[in-house]
């Protein structure tokens, strides 16, 4: 199986390709349009601010080809977002697949909640096979300063001051908030999940 | 509801784990990446490597057994110890790493703070502060607690989150090593004026004393090394002891 994790400006794609390479798979990762086009499945990562890894993108022209793929794709965390109509991060016209809008979380100067969000946080409202064999509730690590919106293609819950989408879905797109990669057993189920759509 | 944090942290020296006492007094406790394993399967939120020997020849060895230990555990961890320069904080991402945490250098230079989140996102961007109560306040020390500065712990802690700081990581002069408890009254008031987490760090020598760091500290996350290492407290048992205590934590 071919598994391309994208690589543009704004990854943790050792963390990706590590936590692959745990479940028996080495991932190719490549900015190459043939690679992605070609593979089997396609990881999406990113961590890092939404209007330069946009820009970043579109120089390369991956926002096409993103939009363009038919076999499953993953976007975690900033890949997400992306995924998403806009951010208010850069005020950021982003990919547009899901139904979301990106923004920041807000809650003002004597909320005892901090921004960004980092740390475990539940998911609830699960709504995929993504999810198959995570329970309702269990946790996963997040660290994220904005958010996206409940939405039609909202397929998991989190509560951090409001509800917001941790995942979303459309099609063949996945997008999670948090860090697979980084959420112990949980987020290797749902790493485990996605190499199986 | 967003979990507290129970944090490990690994001294490391040529490689080795190492813990002292008071900043002094280095015991070898173990193999980093054996004892992250098993804290990972204790159930700890996330790791802590200091290179209390980082040097720039030592740089690539660090960047090799951060490499490894990314390969080896499936949560987060932040690597720290002499890091000056972005391209230092290049590297250790680049091996794994998914934050860095900077001390003396971000104070001599705090421009660090603002080029590293810049490049990378204050995500990723842990400021350790060590401080010591003297004189009626708490003050930044630097050098692994070796040299003392006239600027108070908050002022700089402050500054530190201003310039892209993401995380405080806070350590007790006075508490650490003593296992007495933490510094619960400096981590609230920084706590409560920064409004990024913060992680309580030195003191720790039984379970109450996490308790109060989330209670009295309100603290985002608390740090400890011996208690952890030498197995006088173990991770599961410390977080159901702390869950029965209302404390949301992740088991």
């Amino acid at each position: 199986m071919k598994i391309v994790i994208i690589k543009y400006n704004a990854g943790n794609i050792q963390s990706v390709k590590f936590a692959l390479n745990r479940l028996g798979i080495e991932p190719i990762v490549s900015d190459n349009v043939n690679d992605i086009l070609s593979a089997d499945k396609v990881i999406f990562p990113g961590v890092g601010e939404a209007s330069s890894a946009m820009n970043y993108l579109k120089e390369k022209q991956l926002d096409q080809v993103i939009k363009q793929l038919k076999q499953p794709v993953l976007g975690i965390c900033l890949g997400m977002q992306l995924l998403c109509k806009h951010s208010e991060e850069g005020d950021t016209n982003c990919i547009g697949i899901f139904d979301a809008e990106i923004k920041k979380f807000n809650f003002g100067k004597d909320s005892e909640l901090k921004v960004p969000q980092i740390g475990w946080n539940k998911i609830f409202n699960l709504k995929s096979d993504l999810f198959k064999g995570i329970k309702e509730k269990d946790y996963m690590y997040f660290v994220h300063g904005y958010y996206a919106n409940l939405c039609n293609d909202t397929i998991a819950v989190t509560d951090y001051g409001i509800n917001y989408s941790s995942a979303l879905n459309k099609n063949n797109f996945f997008g999670v908030q948090f860090h697979p990669e980084k959420s112990a057993e949980a987020g290797e189920i749902l790493l485990a999940n996605f190499i199986k759509m | 509801m967003l979990t507290k944090r129970i944090i490990p942290c690994l001294d490391i020296k040529d490689g080795r784990t190492v813990k002292g006492v008071n900043f002094e007094n280095i015991r070898d406790a173990g193999d980093p990446v054996e004892l992250a394993i098993r804290y990972c399967k204790e159930g700890a939120d996330e790791l802590v490597f200091l290179d209390i020997t980082a040097t720039n020849e030592k740089r690539k060895t660090l960047s090799e057994l951060v490499s490894r230990i990314a390969q080896n555990i499936n949560i987060p961890f932040t690597v720290g110890g002499g890091i000056s320069s972005v391209e230092d904080v290049s590297v250790l991402l680049n091996s794994g790493a998914d934050k860095v945490s900077v001390n003396t250098s971000a104070f001599k230079n705090p421009q660090l703070i603002a080029d590293m989140a810049a490049q990378f996102g204050s995500q990723c961007v842990v400021l350790a502060i060590d401080t010591k109560f003297e004189d009626g306040d708490w003050y930044v020390y630097l050098n692994g607690g070796k040299v003392k500065t006239e600027t108070k712990a908050l002022d700089w802690a402050k500054e530190g989150v201003r310039l892209g700081a993401g995380e405080i990581l806070l350590t007790s002069m006075n508490n650490d090593g003593t296992k007495a408890g933490f510094a619960n009254d400096i981590t609230k008031l920084i706590s409560e004026n920064v409004s990024v987490p913060v992680i309580a760090s030195g003191g720790a020598g039984t379970m109450e004393h996490f308790k109060d760091a989330f209670m009295k500290g309100k603290a985002d996350a608390a740090l400890a090394a011996s208690v952890f290492h030498f197995g006088e407290i173990n991770i599961n048992h410390l977080k159901q002891v702390l869950r029965n205590s209302n404390i949301e934590i992740r088991l």
